[in-house]
């Protein structure tokens, strides 16, 4: 028997998971090993009865961002909300799903607050407690980003998430500077000589991120847990401005299926459009590669705020140029295992 | 009121809000039918041995095999593993290797002497097997387990049948086939040997059984009338291949014909071989791809040197000689004489042409019925005769160890049953678990292990076993490429993905339970599960 | 002890003496000398246990100051004009959340065009918002209302902005006694919120209200509001027991108690009014001043009480409601509302954009009161000439251009053509 487990343990190095490697737990591995969401321990920071749709992206980054920085700190945070779906769908009076520590204040200033309350922490002597600031798209690449952009060069001890589902979903869809070329938004309807959101507009906060210097920046993803909550572990580990994006569907907003959610924001990876990467301190230091390249098709198919791209010509030519968008994702951060070696 | 009034609230008061009144469909778990148990003859539940497997309990794997199948080191080592065929994992890389897997479990299993659970209570119920041979010890072993007192009658002197006398030492070593014959006969199985049942009704009357399963086999070999020399020497395949069990090795000579394209013949030319012929031919009336022998084992029996004469059939024998003619395959892929001939230098040929069931010990028995040579049975695997019941190449059906193996089980449910004037219903079948059903991005890639075989030179001279077995990491990591296709091995996925909580983990091996308060229906969980074991369903409103 | 200092210094070093924790700051004019005083001290050690955080615009230092304050800190800003405007959403949700920030208002006039100095169109712009709204005198009462606002804030739950003229008040060098810190610290307890973000006892703050309890919420911050009218006395009482001189309170009058016209003001303007008052009271007249100290809570009722046995009321003030008239006027309207046989109020509108009130400008408006009295406002040294000219061209010339730049020519021509005249 003890012989028995000595080679399960040499295995284990090995890296023998064909079950599981990239389930969220897997009974063959130790504890420490599994997700944080696989432990029965996790702290549920966003419980159950809050009021998101059905297969609500957000709510689940949310919640796996949230406990692994729960788990990181042994429950230490205090987390600052830009309005938006996430707040308004776990707090509307007289019921909140939060069971951390928890602030709103306005759409635009959650960077601003959560560098407030790092500030008061360290002032009371208390600073194992950490701020976490979150918000959407709408309130971290557009309006918010004045606060968020101040914080970041002032190097605040605040880690900023922020959930990417590119646009303004509560108040009913309409464009962000986050929404994807081509996308059909209330704002952008799919219509006139250039149907859908205009190419050439948008902009990659995580790279402006980036250029501000600050110690770490990550991209991540609902459908590949374990490389975010690594991620959230290590900006946890990392004192100083940090930012976080991680790429959360809407089923409501991109007209995909509830039980999509996941296997949309694993496509959206798998096609090159959304990279995983790291950087510290300004520069890029790792990207997650691609398991299973498909083409920008497989990932646009399924949400109907891309259905008009498919039944023109002149679609077929922007599902192209998104295509080239996806490529250039893949080479610049060298998102292919051949091209990574290169 | 603690805090400022509804501004600031109270963590977690959200659960009062029971979000499950939402839903228009709910998932639940399901168990679904993983294509390799479908696929197995002897129907294993492999899924479920493999998932102990992979955690290293070899023991319990061991058990759960055995419930269905009291022979898997022989069976790791003959079966032809129609299960790998149906593995989903075929799809995503390469199938898992089961039958590698069984046969490790089987070897760990004589290595560390586990024995069958007696079983807990005697029926005193009476039930004669005739035919040692793997049909016939599955039978027993499970009417024993069931508390049935059975005795064997077999005709030959050793048990296990066509495993013995008809599957070659380098397949099949036998010690090993001993090791798990001898498990069963511990189980308090009596064995007879060397008794043939000439009148099976009267052998039941003198012993008092009250019920019957009959598994003689066929151990016949078919002859084709080839004109041939007095000198000439003709054997038949099974003939030989029982023969390499006796005391004396047959003498074929230096160049040897096979005749047939049967797993047989392949068998017989590869014995024939490792006798010491230097050519080894098999002549076949059809081409490769018709054969009904299975590919691997034609690769590895011209790896050994062995050849092959494709569409050419056989006309007639003389000393030394063979006259073939060559064939072709018509519109319809029946071979036609073309009246071209040749000739083979040749010392002996071996007919391997299939083979016959020795039938005689049914004569006069009323209620039977026999056709093109082998006994009809009930789907109860019952006789026209009330109480005789008969599996195993006796019937119509395909002649392999695997699938004696399940007529064994299968009769065996059934006879209970009849004993206790019951039927034996089987439970109904679970929905396959298809690939559509899985979400293999969860699986990593992993490439099937590969056997390691016995060296070439060895091969063509010694009865050494040719192809190797697995070691426990080999094993380990085989069995951890088991996507168990449609039935749960705890991942976690559905209580990780859930947006809204509405999982329950009830810790190991307790599996899962939806929270429907909370539920709300987006059927992430059953999208996002890996083996299809979650299944969503309309709610009823 | 005493200082000859700078209003800003003297009120940085209130503010120091509060022991703020949590100071956020953004430069506007006339506010930065506050902040650059506190960051001095904040850097030299003589405030300590400080964060001194340089924001990137108000917005964010209200931010900063709301997350601070919820995470149970004691903060502070400052700013003034433009950026309280800027902030003006942040302004509204720190009172809305309950959090008591103290913010010191540089009061400035409010662009376009835009304008440096002192009036109180800022203040009033967010005079609503559920902020208690304090108005300093003196550079003395500026300093002393930070240490009363610390504490009546904390109290309430709710913010205080401290208002002080920009420039008349931030910028003169004066003599002011700063407190010692002893006193200081046994006027002003440790802040101890009645919310805070910790993550021992984890609550959410800032949930979304919807109409079956936003009345509620509203009507408890005017409720507090309320409170305050008892506690902003009661502070100022303390606070001259432990210190020695009148400072705060709701109102102050000064010769008005048998005063047959008062005037009512806020800020610094009421030096020149009273000296003003003195000359006409040796002239004769009746005349009285009602200064007010607290605009938000309003003090309906104690002004009431003081202006009720008056005949006239001239209510002078920097803000120009445009489109209705003076605020304050309006508000002090309201002290009299329903009153049998109440004074007539009448409004002045003076100062705007920094214009000097002068004694001159203040005993012709005064004595004009007492017997002519007015309806509406009047638009203290309105130059007429200049805007009827104005009025006359835009009515002429469709696109007559920008009135701000159109007045400055104007104004040009007419100081040229009064040299002319000078030298002729």
């Amino acid at each position: 028997m003890n012989e028995q487990t000595t080679t399960l343990d040499a295995t284990q190095k090995l890296h023998f998971y064909q079950k599981g490697t990239f389930t969220v737990g897997n009974r063959l591995v130790s504890d420490e090993r599994r997700a944080v969401q696989a432990s029965t321990d996790r702290s549920n920071a966003l419980t159950c009865g809050h009021r998101a749709c059905q297969g609500c992206g957000e709510a689940l980054g949310a919640r796996y961002a949230m406990d692994a920085a729960m788990r990181a700190t042994g429950g230490n945070v205090i987390a600052v909300n830009a309005t938006g779906c996430l707040e308004v769908f776990t707090t509307p009076y007289p019921e909140t799903s939060w069971q951390t520590p928890w602030l709103h204040s306005l759409f635009g200033n959650a960077a601003a607050v959560a560098t407030g309350v790092a500030a008061a922490m360290r002032v009371k002597g208390r600073s194992e407690v950490r701020a976490i600031a979150q918000g959407g798209d709408g309130g971290t690449t557009d309006i918010g980003f004045g606060c968020l952009s101040g914080m970041f060069e002032r190097n605040d001890d605040v880690l900023y998430i922020c959930y990417d589902n590119e646009g303004y979903m509560n108040t009913g869809v309409q464009r962000s500077s986050a929404t994807p070329p081509g996308a059909r938004t209330a704002t952008t309807p799919a219509m006139g000589p250039e149907p859908g959101n205009v190419f050439g507009t948008g902009k990659s906060v995580p790279k402006i991120a980036v250029a501000h210097g600050i110690p770490y920046v990550a991209t991540a993803t609902v459908a590949d847990l374990h490389d975010l909550e690594r991620k959230v572990m290590r900006a946890m580990g990392i004192h100083g401005a940090r930012y976080l994006q991680i790429h959360v569907p809407c089923p409501l907003g991109w007209g995909s299926a509830s039980h999509d959610t996941i296997r949309l924001a694993r496509l959206a990876v798998e096609c090159g459009l959304f990279p995983l990467f790291e950087a510290e301190h300004g520069v890029v230091t790792s990207s997650q590669k691609i398991r299973r390249r498909v083409p920008v098709d497989d990932y646009l198919k399924p949400q109907r705020r891309f259905a008009h791209l498919f039944s023109t010509e002149e679609g077929r030519e922007r599902i192209g140029r998104l295509q080239g968008l996806a490529d250039r994702n893949i080479a610049e951060y060298h998102l292919l295992e051949a091209e990574g070696d290169a | 009121m603690e805090h400022p009034f509804a501004i600031s609230l109270d963590v977690g008061s959200s659960l009062a809000n029971l979000t499950g009144s939402w839903r228009t469909s709910r998932p639940v778990y399901v168990d679904r039918l993983p294509p390799c148990n479908n696929a197995c003859p002897a129907g294993e539940n492999i899924q479920s041995w493999l998932y102990y497997a992979e955690s290293g309990d070899y023991e319990s794997a061991w058990r759960t095999l055995t419930i269905d199948n009291p022979l898997p080191a022989v069976m790791g080592r003959v079966c032809y593993h129609p299960c790998e065929g149906a593995c989903n994992r075929a799809q995503v890389d390469e199938a898992v290797g089961i039958n590698s897997v069984e046969r490790f479990l089987g070897d760990v299993a004589i290595r560390n002497g586990w024995r069958f659970e007696p079983p807990q209570a005697d029926s005193g119920k009476r039930v004669l097997v005739v035919g040692a041979g793997p049909s016939g010890l599955s039978a027993a072993y499970h009417l024993r387990r069931m508390g049935h007192a059975v005795e064997i009658q077999e005709a030959g002197p050793f048990a296990g049948g066509m495993m013995r006398f008809g599957i070659p030492k380098y397949r099949l070593p036998r010690d090993v086939l001993d090791a798990e014959i001898n498990r069963i006969i511990d189980l308090g199985v009596v064995m007879k040997l060397d008794t043939k049942v000439d009148r099976i009704v009267e052998s039941m009357r003198e012993g008092g059984f009250d019920a019957a399963f009959l598994a003689v086999g066929a151990h016949i070999g078919k002859r084709s009338f080839i004109p041939a020399g007095s000198a000439s020497k003709i054997l038949d395949a099974v003939s030989l291949l029982r023969s390499m069990e006796g005391e004396d090795q047959p003498l074929l000579g230096r160049r040897v014909v096979v005749y047939g394209g049967g797993n047989t013949a392949i068998d017989a030319a590869r014995t024939a071989k490792r006798l010491g012929a230097t050519e080894a031919i098999i002549v076949y009336r059809r081409t490769r791809d018709r054969m009904p022998a299975h590919d691997f084992e034609v690769e590895e029996a011209l790896q050994e040197g062995i050849m092959m004469k494709w569409l050419s059939t056989i006309k007639r024998m003389d000393e030394g000689t063979l006259t073939v003619e060559k064939m072709r395959l018509d519109e319809s892929g029946f071979p036609q004489p073309t009246g071209e001939f040749e000739t083979l230098e040749t010392d002996a040929l071996v007919l391997a042409l299939g083979q016959d069931v020795d039938l005689s010990l049914l004569d006069g028995v009323p209620g039977l019925e026999i056709k093109d040579g082998v006994v009809t049975v009930a789907p109860n695997m019952m006789t026209g005769h009330a109480g005789i019941f008969a599996g195993g190449d006796m019937v119509p059906s395909e002649r392999t160890v695997t699938v004696a193996v399940g007529h064994g089980k299968k009769a065996a449910r059934h006879i209970d049953a009849w004993l206790r004037g019951d039927a034996y219903a089987p439970a109904e079948r679970h929905e396959l678990a298809g690939i559509d059903k899985l979400n293999t991005w969860y699986y990593a890639d992993a490439p099937k292990t590969v056997r390691p075989m016995l060296e070439i030179a060895r091969r063509q001279s010694t009865f050494e076993e040719v192809q190797g077995g697995l070691d426990e990491t080999n094993a380990l990591y085989e069995a951890r490429r088991c996507l168990s296709c449609g039935n749960c091995f705890e991942c976690d996925n559905c209580y990780g993905v859930c947006p809204d909580n509405a999982v329950i983990k009830l810790g190991p091996g307790q599996r899962f339970q939806f929270n429907y308060d909370y539920c709300k229906g987006c059927g992430v969980c059953a999208q996002e599960c890996p083996c299809g074991a979650i299944a969503m369903v309309p709610e009823e409103i | 002890m005493l200082k000859q200092i700078e209003g800003s210094r003297a009120m940085a070093e209130a503010i120091g003496l509060c022991r703020p924790e949590v100071i956020c700051a953004y430069p506007i004019t006339p506010q930065t000398h506050i902040v650059e005083g506190l960051g001095e001290m904040a850097r030299t050690g003589e405030i300590k246990n400080c964060e001194f955080i340089n924001v990137e615009s108000e917005f964010a230092a209200l931010s900063v100051a709301i997350g601070a304050s919820a995470a149970g800190a004691r903060a502070y800003t400052a700013t003034a004009s433009q950026g309280l405007l800027y902030m003006a959403e942040a302004v509204y949700n720190a009172s809305g959340l309950g959090l008591p920030i103290v913010m010191t208002l540089g009061n400035r006039a409010i662009g376009a065009p835009i304008n440096i100095w002192n009036d109180h169109s800022d203040a009033m712009a967010v005079c609503d918002s559920g902020w208690m709204q304090l108005f300093a005198e003196t550079n003395q009462e500026a300093a002393d209302l930070h240490i009363q606002a610390f504490r009546l804030a904390e109290e309430l739950s709710m913010p205080v902005m401290v208002c002080v003229d920009g420039f008349i008040l931030t910028h003169a060098v004066e003599q002011v006694d700063i407190p010692e810190q002893a006193d200081v610290d046994a006027y002003l307890p440790s802040y101890e919120p009645v919310q805070v973000l910790d993550p021992k006892d984890p609550i959410s703050i800032g949930a979304m209200v919807g109409p079956d309890a936003f009345t509620e919420v509203r009507y408890l911050q005017h409720y507090k509001q309320t409170l305050a009218l008892r506690l902003i006395p009661e502070y100022a009482a303390d606070f001259k027991s432990r210190f020695g001189r009148d400072s705060g309170g709701l109102l102050r009058s000064y010769r008005a108690d048998d005063a047959e016209l008062i005037v009512v003001a806020m800020g610094s303007v009421n030096g020149t009014i009273k000296d003003t008052i003195d000359e006409m009271r040796a002239d004769g007249l009746s005349v009285g001043l009602v200064t007010l100290v607290s605009f938000r809570p309003f003090p309906t009722e104690a002004l009431r009480e003081k202006l009720v046995r008056a005949r006239n009321v001239v209510v002078i003030e920097k803000s120009l409601a445009v489109g209705m008239g003076g605020p304050l006027a309006n508000n002090v309207d309201l002290a009299l509302r329903n009153v049998a046989g109440a004074p007539q109020v009448h409004s002045v509108i003076a100062g705007l954009g920094g214009r000097p009130i002068t004694r001159t400008s203040l005993h012709r408006v005064l004595r004009r009161a007492l017997v002519q009295p007015w309806e509406g406002s009047h638009f203290l040294d309105l130059n007429e000439e200049i805007v009827a000219k104005e009025l006359h061209y835009v009515r002429k010339v469709r696109r007559s251009g920008p009135t701000a730049e159109n007045l400055l020519r104007r104004l040009g021509q007419a100081a040229d053509e009064a040299a002319v005249k000078t030298a002729v």
